[in-house]
């Protein structure tokens, strides 16, 4: 069955313009895969591929330290693996790291199976950190909230990409 | 077996007032040593990833020399970092090991695959542009140049004596290491970023 995409990987990159990004850190999952070819396409936006997501904020956290401005791309499941790079560098260090994150089993239409879907809410709220759910090219700004609030309160914050049947597939 | 702080002195000969990212002992010796400390990135929090930091700086100002002065435990709890940076490739890093095999700040308890695994080996495979092997300080001393005029990124593992600390932690002196926030902070007010 065909579908029409909800979020665009345009709208995507095109927040991330918009916001002076200059390094992506990110390791692909099946929400966010579309956006490979985009960003790959990017002359000035330096793609990172890391081999686990702990990685992705400790690069982060070095790109701003040496004064750049980095995005992170990674999954829900690659967020639990993250939680000491999180703890330790992102929050302890004051860091203003967004983070979209694939969210896997994430639905609007009745319950989810998927464990990935029901820990990932509650766990950055016991992190204590601000999230922002984008569902369609229509919320796409609240990535630019994202990157406004991660610099308001330097720290981290997550856009959580709930696209449920595409994520970023055409 | 070298004594870590002999090695960093040598290293500070050649950091051309680079970036410096230690961690764990070789923070505390890096800090003995260090003649810029405004440079400096002591990395304390989430244990295995200086590596993983300082390649992000390596990025981000590809125009400055950045050394790492990593662990062996603390590589071990990384080790796709290798592939990482190798992937990467940024000509201006310097990956130092300090390979004393054991997790000397909790008691001196022996790494796995101590004296039976090579991190130069892993290095020079995964893809690094040079990797090193030393455990006498004056084969150090005079390869130096060759070593920190290769092209990135550098891997240089040093057999290094241990300095175990055992003392409960309560008991321990503070280590008067600048925690890593601060030394963010320093670093972007010195590079005027």
């Amino acid at each position: 069955m065909t579908q029409q995409a909800l979020l665009s990987p345009e709208a995507v990159i095109q927040e991330f313009k918009n916001n002076g990004i200059t390094h992506i850190v990110y390791l692909p999952d099946s929400e966010t895969n579309w956006m490979y070819q985009l960003m790959e396409a990017e002359p000035d936006m330096d793609l990172i591929p890391v081999t686990r997501e702990g990685e992705s904020i400790a690069v982060a956290a070095g790109v701003i330290a040496g004064g750049k401005k980095p995005v992170v791309l990674i999954q829900n499941t690659g967020l639990f693996e993250s939680g000491d790079s999180i703890r330790g560098i992102a929050i302890d260090c004051a860091l203003p790291i967004v983070m979209l994150i694939g969210y896997r089993g994430w639905t609007r239409h009745g319950a989810t199976p998927d464990s990935a879907a029901r820990f990932t809410e509650p766990i950055l709220r016991a992190w204590g950190i601000t999230y922002y759910l984008v569902e369609h090219d229509g919320d796409a700004d609240r990535i630019s909230l994202a990157f406004q609030e991660a610099e308001r309160t330097n720290m981290p914050v997550v856009v959580l990409v709930g696209d449920e049947y595409h994520g970023f597939n055409r | 077996m070298i004594n870590q702080i002999e090695l960093m002195e040598v290293v500070e000969k050649y950091r051309d007032n680079g970036i410096v990212v230690p961690t764990m002992t070789g923070s505390r010796g890096w800090d003995k040593v260090s003649s810029n400390k405004n440079r400096d990135i002591p990395l304390g929090g989430a244990m295995g990833k200086a590596s993983s930091f300082a390649l992000g700086v390596a990025l981000a100002q590809p125009d400055k020399r950045v050394i790492i002065f990593d662990g062996d435990g603390s590589l071990l709890m990384n080790l796709g970092t290798l592939v990482t940076i190798a992937e990467k490739a940024p000509k201006n890093l310097y990956h130092f090991v300090l390979e004393n095999g054991v997790y000397a700040v909790t008691g001196g308890q022996p790494i796995p695959g101590n004296n039976r695994i090579s991190f130069a080996g892993m290095a020079k495979e995964a893809g690094y542009a040079n990797a090193f092997e030393f455990d006498d300080l004056e084969d150090f001393a005079s390869r130096a140049a060759e070593v920190m005029g290769a092209e990135g990124p550098v891997f240089i593992c040093v057999k290094t004596t241990p300095e175990i600390q055992n003392e409960p932690m309560g008991l321990r002196a503070p280590s008067g290491v600048k925690p890593t926030k601060a030394a963010i902070q320093d670093l972007k007010k010195d590079l005027g970023v």
